[in-house]
């Protein structure tokens, strides 16, 4: 006896459970059954769920029946001339939607090659087991799984040519490769995504060697002469928008040069890009927080008086300007309204990013490293013919990683190279590399790709023959001039007057709690105070209460709000927070007293 | 000459040293100069005053701690024996948490017994707890009647040596208010519930599966291993209070890796060594190399107070001389009204207090103070009074 449910819930029981599953799917084929009814027996509890609910992920497999593929030469035949379509396919029950639990019973074959009787459906194809972004790595068949995860995450984060009508979009933080190129080694999703038209990387010639030290630890090194001819130079896009709004009663933003008499005028040299109209001109190289569009807006708060006298001195400045630590040419300017009918002013900036120390760089096998130099040309190694890699890559971030295929992709690289055509490195069909090695071979070089090296300072020949080959290099988005980051003083917080938090607004370096138990593990009590003292202040407590007493400079006499000034006060520095914390407890109604002793007496 | 050094090198040493030189002869110089460099390694082995051990502890822990990372490694063992290791169970034994995810046993049995496999066998099924769902080939539900017919695995229960009114008293006992029924002379349990609904009916079934039949309630396996020349039992699931009731198990040896549960048996020196030995176990299941020292003075740390305190805020966290300090942890609310309440001073003795307020913490370089004897007391020119302290 067989448990049966429907959707979750107990609707009874079957006697004979395996005739049941057959003749349930029969029909379901059959089309007298709904479609989205899924099936699914477990047999550790010998019970039979049925799911017709929503929201299951469900996919398309070929049903197999006696060792035979329902799918036909002939169907194949039909489809292409268009006589059926998918939906057909699925009507006649010769593909079907299996969900999750219902694929747990099945038996699926990879290829139609592999069928055998005991089989019950068959992949549409084997890479369909892989996602879109997965099936674009070149022989992703020969790398281990994590790594292929890995690989297939930084080709989302490339720079690329991601549209062709960039120029006239105003997308938020785009970046832009320059030269960039279809790929020689590529899978046939490259054809089927159109990667070719949208592509996101350069072909570089790469050697796997180490090079002073300077690519350890998975960081690589660049010919100086490559970048210069344009490896890897990206622009960065930022639109800056500015809109005029309207307040209530009738007042307005202005667009325009602001008036020297504007509450929070800057100085004029931020001002001096700005055009009569308050608007840069394009192609006006900007930096440091200059503005780009002025402005400026009515007082928040109008007092009885100001409410008439509209002077320029009582508006606020309200410009634009570029953002904290970045630089930039503008590149356009739009002047338009929006659905409210506000006049609404776009400055887009352009910054070019040549590639230096520390950018992100990777290859499509989770190979993903940082520039850690770049080396001028004659100082980099050669080839017999004189040929000087693009990159130098570090042989020891493959054998622990195990990406095979990052290696057959710049033996495949090569071998498209030198004959001029591109490489099938689709996974599970891809060119065996057996017949690259021969073709390698056939091309003049060692068939495992290998080659002398001479070393460019010295001229000598290097001991070790040099594995070089051609490699598709994608830029990632991180980039060192968005990282840079560095403060000694500066603004700090109102409430708690330490400094703030952040790169983009200056911000200070955080000693967080484990670093700070760093500093008491090594027993450094007094360079951790000096640490911790950005917010320290000077307190005077009353000694007869314990609360924080006033200290009028002015007249020169400290005294106790609560107490008069007939009681002994003491000065103390403390951390401000603390102060803070006090503050705080009182209001709650607290009564946190200081109990001060001296360290020096007694 | 050892008299001059028995305040300068301990006992167990001055001891080992004795022992060491007792057939050799030495003379008084080459005495002198041994217990000499004796006192001077042992000085050099102390740890120095205002050495923060704690924290030193804390990251021994917390660094490598951070690499076991990843769930799926933290279990291990066969199909038979699951064992919770890694982060989870170091947070498990840290925390002091009563109920354990995968507790075990290790059964040691006597001399008599314990070096036959039958007999090790027979003891593991005594001990192994039996569920109805063991003993029954087949549940079906009758929809006529309304009843749930179990069929009985006839070599199981031979097996187990069971008789069938064990199995209809702990039927009864486990299912209150059902009437339970043996048919088919033994071969089949019927069990008809009050209620008439299918669903009620259907609950039965499943309720009935996990009724306990026989053995020490709270085994849920057991794995008889040849450890040496003897037979271990080791086992899924704890109940050591009446595992060691057992005749044949040898009380001396057998083990829990509950760290409550041994302390109810066996007592606070004995928990202590299973704070110590399992935190051991999984440190070095994972490859990692902390030193023994921190583990046992967290163990210590734990058992000082003669029970066993967790490192959370109602263990040991929690009673910190410092209120500051306990508020910093967690809940601060809570801290601070009942510090409030009852009028509580902070003498700022501790690291975190320090920070808070921007003093130098009292450890290492901010240990040590500057004598100066005063000639009488520090007069401030303007106001006459004594001020500016600190």
């Amino acid at each position: 006896m067989t448990d049966l449910f429907l959707n979750e819930k107990y609707i009874g029981e079957v006697d004979n459970s395996k005739s049941f599953l057959e003749n349930l799917k029969a029909e379901r084929r059959a089309g007298k059954l709904p479609g989205n009814l899924n099936i699914f027996y477990d047999d550790s509890c010998d019970e039979i769920y049925l799911d017709s609910s929503k929201g299951r992920a469900r996919r398309p497999l070929i049903i197999v029946e006696n060792g035979q593929s329902l799918l036909t030469n002939e169907h194949m035949e039909k489809l292409k001339k268009n006589e059926m379509k998918w939906s057909d396919l699925v009507k006649e029950g010769i593909i079907e939607y299996i969900d999750a639990s219902e694929e747990e019973n099945l038996y699926v074959a990879l290829k139609e090659e592999e069928i055998t009787k005991e089989h019950t459906h068959l992949e549409i194809d084997p890479i369909v087991i892989l996602g879109l972004t997965a099936s674009l790595v070149p022989f992703s068949n020969c790398v281990q799984s994590s790594r292929l995860n890995r690989g297939q995450k930084t080709q989302k984060q490339s720079l690329a040519l991601y549209l062709a009508n960039y120029h006239l979009r105003n997308d938020t933080d785009v970046n832009l490769l320059h030269y960039p190129q279809a790929p020689i080694v590529r899978s046939f999703m490259h054809d089927v995504s159109k990667f070719d038209e949208h592509p996101g990387g350069q072909n570089v010639v790469v050697a796997l060697m180490s090079y002073k030290g300077y690519n350890m630890q998975d960081s690589l090194i660049i010919n100086k002469a490559s970048i210069e001819r344009g490896f890897a130079r990206s622009t960065f896009f930022r639109p800056y928008i500015s809109e005029e709004l309207r307040y209530q009663g009738g007042l307005v933003d202005e667009i325009g040069v602001p008036d020297k008499e504007v509450k929070g005028y800057k100085s004029e040299e931020d001002y001096k890009y700005l055009e009569s109209d308050g608007i840069i001109y394009p192609e006006a190289k900007v930096e440091r927080e200059q503005v780009l569009i002025g402005k400026t807006s009515p007082p928040r708060f109008l007092g009885d008086m100001e409410e008439f006298t509209l002077a320029a001195s009582t508006r606020r400045e309200a410009s634009t300007t570029i953002r904290h630590g970045e630089r930039g040419v503008v590149d356009m300017v739009i002047l338009t309204e929006n659905e409210e009918g506000n006049r609404l002013v776009v400055a887009k900036v352009r910054d070019e990013r040549v590639p230096e120390v520390g950018d992100k760089f990777a290859t499509r096998h989770g190979q993903k490293g940082v520039v850690g130099a770049i080396v001028p040309s004659p100082d980099m190694p050669f080839t017999a013919s004189g040929l000087i890699p693009d990159i130098i890559f570090s042989p020891h971030s493959v054998p622990s990683r195990m990406s095979i295929s990052h290696l057959m992709e710049l033996l495949a690289g090569k071998v498209g190279a030198l004959s001029g055509r591109q490489i099938d490195a689709t996974t599970f069909a891809g060119e065996k590399e057996e017949d690259l090695r021969k073709e390698l071979l056939s091309l003049g070089f060692k068939e495992n790709g290998t080659e002398k090296l001479y070393n460019g300072i010295t001229g000598e020949e290097y001991e070790a023959t040099i594995f070089v080959g051609n490699q598709y290099y994608m830029k990632l988005k991180y980039m060192v001039a968005n990282k840079l980051h560095a403060r000694a003083s500066g603004r700090i917080q109102l409430l708690t007057r330490q400094p703030i938090e952040g790169r983009a607004k200056g911000g200070g370096m955080r000693l967080g709690e484990m670093e700070k138990d760093c500093f008491v593990a090594h027993g450094a009590s007094l360079l951790l105070k000096e640490r911790f003292d950005s917010d320290k202040t000077r307190l005077h407590v009353c000694e007869s209460c314990g609360l924080f007493a006033v200290s009028d400079d002015y007249r020169g006499r400290k005294f106790c709000q609560r107490c008069g000034s007939n009681v002994e006060i003491t000065t103390i520095e403390l951390s401000y927070a603390f102060k803070l914390l006090l503050d705080e407890l009182k209001s709650l109604g607290f009564y946190p007293k200081l109990k001060l002793k001296s360290k020096y007496t007694d | 000459m050892i008299e001059e050094y028995q305040d300068k090198i301990p006992a167990p040493l001055l001891e080992k040293y004795e022992k060491l030189t007792k057939d050799i002869k030495l003379t008084k110089e080459q005495e002198k100069k041994i217990l000499e460099r004796l006192e001077k390694e042992y000085s050099d082995a102390k740890i120095d005053p205002g050495e923060s051990i704690g924290v030193v502890t804390a990251e021994s822990f917390g660094e490598p701690g951070t690499q076991m990372t990843m769930k799926v490694f933290h279990f291990a063992g066969v199909a038979e024996v699951q064992v919770t290791l890694g982060l989870p169970r170091l947070i498990e034994i840290f925390d002091a948490r009563r109920t354990i995810s995968t507790p075990a046993m290790e059964i040691f049995l006597h001399k008599d017994y314990s070096e036959d496999v039958k007999f090790a066998r027979n003891i593991a099924s005594q001990i192994k707890e039996t569920k109805f769902r063991e003993i029954v080939s087949s549940f079906s539900i009758n929809v006529l009647n309304l009843q749930v017919e179990c069929e009985l695995n006839k070599k199981n229960i031979r097996d187990l040596k069971i008789k069938d009114e064990e199995i209809t008293e702990a039927l009864n006992k486990g299912l209150k208010g059902i009437n339970v029924k043996l048919l088919n002379k033994g071969d089949t349990i019927v069990l008809k519930p009050n209620s008439e609904e299918l669903k009620d009916v259907y609950k039965l079934k499943e309720k009935a599966k996990e009724v306990f039949i026989k053995g020490v309630s709270g085994i849920t396996q057991v794995l008889p291993v040849k450890q040496g020349n003897e037979f271990v039992i080791l086992t899924a699931g704890s109940n050591l209070k009446d595992v060691i009731k057992l005749k044949e198990v040898d009380e001396s040896r057998t083990k829990c890796n509950n760290i409550f549960e041994m302390q109810e048996v066996y007592g606070i020196e004995a928990a202590r060594n299973t704070i110590i030995e399992e935190a051991r176990k999984v440190i070095q299941d994972q490859g990692l190399d902390i030193d023994i020292r921190h583990i046992m003075f967290i163990a210590d740390l734990m058992t000082a107070g003669g029970d066993i305190k967790g490192i959370t805020r109602s263990g040991i966290t929690g009673e910190k001389e410092s209120v500051l300090a306990r508020a910093s942890f967690e809940t601060p609310i809570k801290h601070l009204i009942d510090a409030s309440l009852i009028g509580e001073e902070d003498h700022l003795s501790s690291v975190i207090e320090n920070v808070i307020l921007n003093q130098p913490v009292p450890l290492g370089t901010g240990l040590p103070g500057l004598v100066v004897k005063m000639a009488g007391e520090v007069k401030n020119e303007k106001s006459g009074r004594s001020t500016e302290k600190q």
